[in-house]
């Protein structure tokens, strides 16, 4: 084996760092366009399953235009906020600022046959990483239409249940509201009562995903009382 | 160089360095390498897959980087070299998936970045390609990647089979209507234990057809 001297093994190192970053970045800023172009598709796929239309990659952006007509973003007293796109708010980012300086985005749907839907986002904590969904509300802002819930790094079989239509779909018709009070959805380990309308059943195994699930309802759709007592029908 | 007899590309020594790590040299079941990505990333065949390509492009190109480079790499920082050579693979790996394949990359979600941890791919660039050249390191890399995709893609088909009742996102066993004599899905296949233990069995059957590789007493 030949040896190397001080000064080619610094040289040979800098070489090598400066031509793999160099590769590197290229990737990244040539790919960069396509990947926020999935991220976009990815998060209109959601807000549609949220109000029950599954869709592909391809067919995502159509039925996006078709049914979610209207998007607005509010501020914590439930006044419209102008300038600011709803879809572009990251609700990880608006989590961290204070209640006062934080947008609340609002998708408003309408249905095949005329019914009038609002889709609210939520954000929390599960037991490994965020989780995170849409909220789907009939025009009473009271009856729920319909939830996704999504989550970034839950246990397999147990926490990561969340996304599962099984589990979704128990939340389809439950209540937010008791008279004028806010009482959200609870996720009750044990079982909740079929008739009961503001709890559903908690995953078996998946406690702390559950218990942030109810946390991040309660929380976010919180947020929107205001709002939401303002424009019930 | 020029009075050295050219080998033919494929001549039966190079066909070897492809088949070997398919049975008696398999990096999983022989080598017991790469155990860790195989039990996560087997519930269901599509990620297998996926990740068995990935793995083999990454082996396959960075044993190819590592060979065309081993009379230029000091020996005292071979394996930062290694690694970097690697790590470099695998960012542009995933972020190809993210582009192109993106309900992929979303499953697989950490573990393509994981394929850096992955023992297969430093044993390979240490072992051989710093003592080959680009083209025998390319088979050997290509061997490598598929003896572990083999044994992914074998287990995957059991779990998701047996687990989720579905090959390759096909709802087979609801199709065949074997659900209505009472048979219910093995919710124990989607665990990772049975990943273990479907590779053991993996093993044991390889062992018992092939004797020679039971470690002597």
């Amino acid at each position: 084996m030949k040896e190397f001297s001080n000064r080619y093994i610094f040289i040979f190192s800098a070489v090598m760092v400066i031509v793999v970053a160099t590769l590197l970045s290229l990737a990244a800023t040539l790919l960069q366009p396509r990947q926020q172009r999935n991220l976009e598709i990815e998060k209109k796929k959601s807000m549609l399953e949220s109000i029950g239309i599954a869709s592909t990659q391809e067919t995502t952006e159509t039925l996006y235009d078709k049914y979610i007509r209207e998007s607005f973003v509010l501020n914590a007293k439930g006044e419209k906020v102008d300038g600011v796109e709803a879809f572009k708010v990251a609700l990880s980012i608006e989590l961290k600022k204070p209640l006062e300086q934080q947008y609340l985005p609002v998708f408003n749907a309408t249905t095949e046959n005329g019914e009038k839907i609002t889709i609210l986002p939520v954000e929390g904590k599960g037991l490994w990483g965020p989780i995170y969904g849409y909220v789907s509300l009939k025009s009473d802002m009271n009856t729920i239409y319909g939830v996704t819930y999504d989550h970034k790094g839950e246990t397999p079989g147990l926490g990561a249940e969340i996304n599962t239509t099984p589990f979704e779909s128990m939340f389809i018709g439950k209540k937010l509201y008791e008279a004028d009070k806010f009482v959200s959805i609870g996720v009750l380990k044990g079982g909740a009562k079929k008739d009961d309308p503001h709890n559903v059943d908690a995953i078996s195994g998946g406690t702390i995903t559950s218990k942030g699930l109810q946390k991040m309802l309660l929380d976010c759709i919180g947020k929107y009382n205001d709002y939401l007592l303002k424009n019930r029908n | 160089m020029s009075n050295q007899e050219k080998e033919p590309m494929f001549s039966a020594k190079n066909l070897k360095l492809f088949t070997a790590p398919l049975g008696r040299d398999n990096p999983i079941t022989v080598q017991v390498l790469g155990i860790c990505s195989a039990l996560a990333v087997t519930v269901k065949l599509k990620p297998a897959i996926v990740m068995a390509l990935s793995v083999t492009i990454v082996v396959a190109v960075s044993n190819v980087v590592i060979a065309a480079m081993r009379k230029y790499i000091p020996d005292r920082i071979r394996i930062i070299v290694q690694l970097v050579v690697i790590a470099a693979m695998v960012i542009l790996v995933d972020q190809t998936l993210k582009a192109y394949a993106f309900d992929v990359s979303k499953q697989l979600s950490v573990f393509v970045g994981l394929i850096i941890t992955n023992c297969i791919l430093m044993g390979r660039l240490e072992a051989f390609a710093m003592a080959n050249k680009p083209w025998p390191s390319f088979i050997d890399g290509l061997g490598n990647g598929a003896g572990y995709g083999i044994i992914l893609v074998v287990v995957a088909f059991f779990r998701e089979l047996l687990g989720s009742g579905t090959i390759y996102g096909y709802p087979l066993m609801a199709k065949l209507g074997i659900y209505s004599t009472g048979y219910e899905n093995n919710g124990l296949m989607i665990l990772p234990p049975m990943a273990l233990i479907g590779v053991g069995i993996i093993i044991w059957v390889q062992r018992s057809k092939n004797r020679s590789l039971i470690e002597k007493k």
